[in-house]
Order: C-alpha cells, then sequence, then structure tokens
C-alpha cells in the first residue's frame, strides 16, 4: 500500500509498501540466503537482491525471477539479526513487480497466484480444482497431462471437488475490497 | 466446555478434508465447541497478500470482523490462514490509521474491527487450553510403538507469534507422545516442503519433500504427523512421484495430528477420515485400528 509521500527513490518505494519498511537496516550478514531452502534457485541470491534494491537497480530487481521463488518459510525472518522480515519484503517486490507489469522472466507462480486470486474474488473461497485446472491451461497444458496421476489421486480420495463453494456475502465482500481500495488510494 | 469460534478454511473441505473431519471428530471428544464462524470467506493465504497487498489486508479484515462479534477466539486448524490472519490482525493493531481505513472500508457491510480478536492455531489450542495431560487422559487405544516423525512445516511456528519454538518447535512431539505413540528425532521436523509453489515449481518441490521422507525414514519412523494442509498433501500425494523422480521406495503415510489423536480416542478409520489418505496408512495403523 503506497502512502501519500510520493517515492523519489526506489529504496523509498519499497519501504513505504507494508512489509518493505526493514529495507534500510539490512547489515549483508548473508544469513537469509544461508537459510533459503531455494536460494540456488534465485536469479540473485536474497541477500544479493537486497544489496541491488539498495543500489537503486529498479529495473533490474523488479524484472528478476528471484523473488518468486520465495517459498515463505519465514526461515530468514525468524534469523534475521536486523529483524528486516526478509519474507515480507520478497512479498513487497512481487507486489511491486506484478503492479508494474513486470513477468518475473517467465517466472510461473504469478500466473499461479493470479488464478488464486481470481478464485477467491468471483467464490469468496479458494476453489483448489479450478484454481489448478486454469493454471495448467494458461501456461502449459501439456504439463496437466504429466500432473493428471496427483489430481486423480486427491479426485478418487475425495479431496478435489469439481464444483466451487460460495459464500453468501460475495457482493459485501467486493464492495469492502473496493472501498478500501478507495480510502487507501485517496490518501 | 470450551468455545471457540472456527476457521475451517477452504482446504479443510477438498485437499485437507481428512484434516476438517478429524479435527471436528476430536474436538467434541475434548469439551471443545468449534462453532463454525458465519459465512466466512478465504484468508487470502500467501498468494493474495504477494500480489495485492492492499486487497488482501481487506479479504482478511472481512473474516476478523465476523469473529468479533461472535467474542469467542478465532481458531484455524490450518497453519496458512493462521498466519495470514494473524498478520493481518498484529498488521490492523499497530497501525491505527490502517484500522480506520479498514473501518470505513467494511462499514460499506454493516461490519466494524476493533482489534480484539485472538487468532489462534488449533493445534496451540490443544496444548495450552487442553493441555497434553488432558489429551491423554482421553487416549482409550494408547499408540504404543508407532514410531511417528513430528512434522511442523514452516508457518506452525514461524513467523514467530510467540507460542513455540521456530528453530525447534515442541508442541507436536508433546502430543504425539501423550498419545502414547514415539515422537522420533526429526531434524527437518520444521523444514519447507515445497508449499503451494509444488505447482508452478515442481522440481523444486520434489527435492524438497525427498528429503523430508528420507530424514523421517533414516530415524525409524512409522508414518508422519503433521498439522498442515498443504505440507500433508506435498509429502502424501506427491510421493509416488518423488520415487519415481529419484528411484526411491517410500511408503510412508502422511496422517493429520488429529487424524492421529482420534485414533488414540478409539474413533474408527472414517470418523478421522483416514480413505482420504492417499498412502495407505491402515498397515501401520491396524493394531491400533
Amino acid at each position: 500500500m503506497e502512502n501519500k509521500t510520493k517515492a523519489t527513490t526506489f529504496v523509498d518505494e519499497v519501504s513505504q509498501v507494508p512489509g518493505g519498511e526493514g529495507i534500510r537496516i539490512c547489515i549483508q550478514c548473508g544469513t537469509c540466503t544461508a537459510s533459503c531452502p531455494s536460494a540456488t534457485r534465485w536469479e540473485y541470491t536474497p541477500s544479493g537482491i537486497i544489496a541491488m534494491i539498495r543500489a537503486g537497480m529498479r529495473d533490474e530487481v523488479l524484472s528478476s525471477s528471484a523473488m518468486w521463488n520465495c517459498l515463505s518459510c519465514y526461515f530468514c525472518t525468524v534469523r534475521c539479526p536486523r529483524g528486516v522480515k526478509p519474507t515480507d519484503l520478497f512479498h513487497v517486490l512481487e507486489y511491486l513487480a506484478n503492479k508494474n507489469g513486470y513477468n518475473g522472466k517467465g517466472a510461473r507462480a504469478p500466473i499461479m497466484y493470479r488464478n488464486f486470486i481470481k478464485s477467491i474474488r468471483s467464490n469468496g473461497r479458494v476453489h483448489e480444482f479450478g484454481v489448478m485446472l486454469r493454471y495448467y491451461m494458461r501456461t502449459n497444458p501439456f504439463a496437466a497431462l504429466k500432473s493428471l496421476p496427483v489430481g486423480l489421486k486427491l479426485f478418487s480420495h475425495k479431496r478435489l471437488p469439481l464444483l466451487p463453494k460460495k459464500i453468501k456475502g460475495r457482493d459485501d465482500l467486493s464492495q469492502i475490497i473496493q472501498k478500501f481500495k478507495e480510502v487507501r488510494g485517496s490518501l | 466446555m470450551k468455545y471457540y469460534a472456527y476457521y475451517p478454511g477452504c482446504s479443510s473441505e477438498a485437499t485437507a478434508a481428512g484434516l476438517g473431519i478429524s479435527a471436528l471428530a476430536i474436538a467434541k471428544l475434548m469439551d471443545m465447541e468449534l462453532i463454525e464462524l458465519e459465512d466466512w470467506n478465504c484468508c487470502g493465504s500467501t498468494p493474495y497478500g504477494s500480489l495485492e497487498e492492499i486487497e488482501a489486508l481487506a479479504v482478511a479484515a472481512r473474516n476478523l470482523a465476523l469473529a468479533e462479534k461472535t467474542g469467542l477466539d478465532l481458531v484455524t486448524p490450518c497453519s496458512s490462514c493462521f498466519v495470514t490472519l494473524a498478520k493481518a490482525n498484529l498488521h490492523l493493531k499497530e497501525n491505527p490509521q490502517l484500522m480506520s481505513q479498514i473501518n470505513e472500508a467494511l462499514a460499506v457491510a454493516n461490519l466494524e474491527y476493533n482489534g480484539n480478536v485472538r487468532v489462534r492455531l488449533l493445534l496451540e489450542v490443544i496444548v495450552n487450553d487442553i493441555t497434553p495431560e488432558t489429551v491423554a487422559s482421553k487416549v482409550k487405544r494408547p499408540l504404543n510403538g508407532l514410531k511417528v516423525a513430528p512434522y511442523y512445516g514452516c508457518q506452525e511456528a514461524r513467523p514467530d507469534f510467540g507460542y513455540d519454538d521456530p528453530e525447534s518447535p515442541q508442541a507436536l512431539d508433546r502430543l504425539v507422545r501423550s498419545l502414547g505413540a514415539e515422537a522420533v528425532p526429526y531434524p527437518l521436523k520444521n523444514h519447507c516442503c515445497g508449499g503451494a509453489l509444488v505447482i508452478p515449481e515442481e522440481g523444486l518441490a520434489l527435492e524438497l519433500i525427498n528429503k523430508l521422507l528420507a530424514n523421517a525414514v533414516s530415524n525409524g519412523a512409522q508414518c508422519i504427523t503433521t498439522p498442515c494442509p498443504l505440507c500433508q498433501m506435498n509429502l502424501d500425494a506427491y510421493q509416488s512421484k518423488v520415487n519415481s523422480k529419484f528411484n526411491t521406495n517410500y511408503n510412508l503415510p502422511v496422517l493429520f495430528f488429529t487424524q492421529l489423536m482420534g485414533i488414540a480416542f478409539g474413533l474408527n478409520s472414517e470418523d478421522v477420515g483416514l480413505k482420504t489418505n492417499i498412502v495407505p496408512p491402515q498397515k501401520v495403523l491396524a493394531e491400533y485400528l
């Protein structure tokens, strides 16, 4: 959520989104990178991307696929000696990247996340089967075939209802969301 | 009788059906009344907050507002719902400006939130409110001799909400022991299974799942138990994929801790939804069923 102060630098922009406040206090010790179960897959390491934010490398950071590998395991968050909350920081990068139209160099996580959110917006609940199906249709329908055995197992064990559950307050929910965006935006 | 507002979470009615079924079944036996929060919506989980910071807070806040009307603690069996709702709650409480903005938005649906809800994880409620001693007193079929790997996953104790150790959580170990079973040493007990990235980054998740299964087997576990819907699905539904990818032959049942509790309390396999488990647990549990 942006606040009313116009961001002048990339560090400001990041620090003004809730979760990004810790960007200024990192001491580059590397504990986050050492704790990250997916660090070897990151285009830039967790601590590396923090350094890049502080160097003002906005385009390189937001276009990167790095943060889309964050598993939200929070190991870095509980171990950071400075209380940076790197997990939240990487979520902030995901938010800023998505908002500014970057596609994570083809990372697939944002596509799944978008389907997940659509499901909540229309039903008020997540419909897991629908999210999976739409994800595979959007990315690679052939991968869906490879994942079919897992889906069938879940289905045959009564774990994958085909129809979504919808809440009664769907309109309430979208109005609350709409109003909150207005209130935040009008600041 | 202890009363709680109950937030099942979307997966407890789908991919984690076994959790939803068994949680309600054991609660009754422990004099816990889990009153389902009326017309709750999805918590938003991690994906919502990652892509849509603003919306995600509003999505979580509707649940908090509904819960506040009940005057009860809001209890969820799902680790991800817990972290999402607890983080949103903390955020609103620490930020009065945000709280007043959220109330402006909630007002369109005649709701309000004053920060009075305590969001709690079912596992924590059982350990702290019910206590392992009381749990032990309800056991009818002690799981003596059963070697269980207690798998916490990430979002049981991280980020730190203060009730368990983020590096070496203990709640599940205590519960497993209170059922008469043995909690085997499990060094990777709070490591990541790949979470939701199992869909977009399956290769990464399979590597992590493989390590978790190997670590449980090498410590002599006959089964794994977990509180987390996503951990259970990844370790259970993807186990055969791990076997084909890494040329392993794991056959390790993965049970929700509530299923294990139900069996020890004398419930039958249907009461705890054992049919929803993909790696069949019947053989390992044969002498307790």
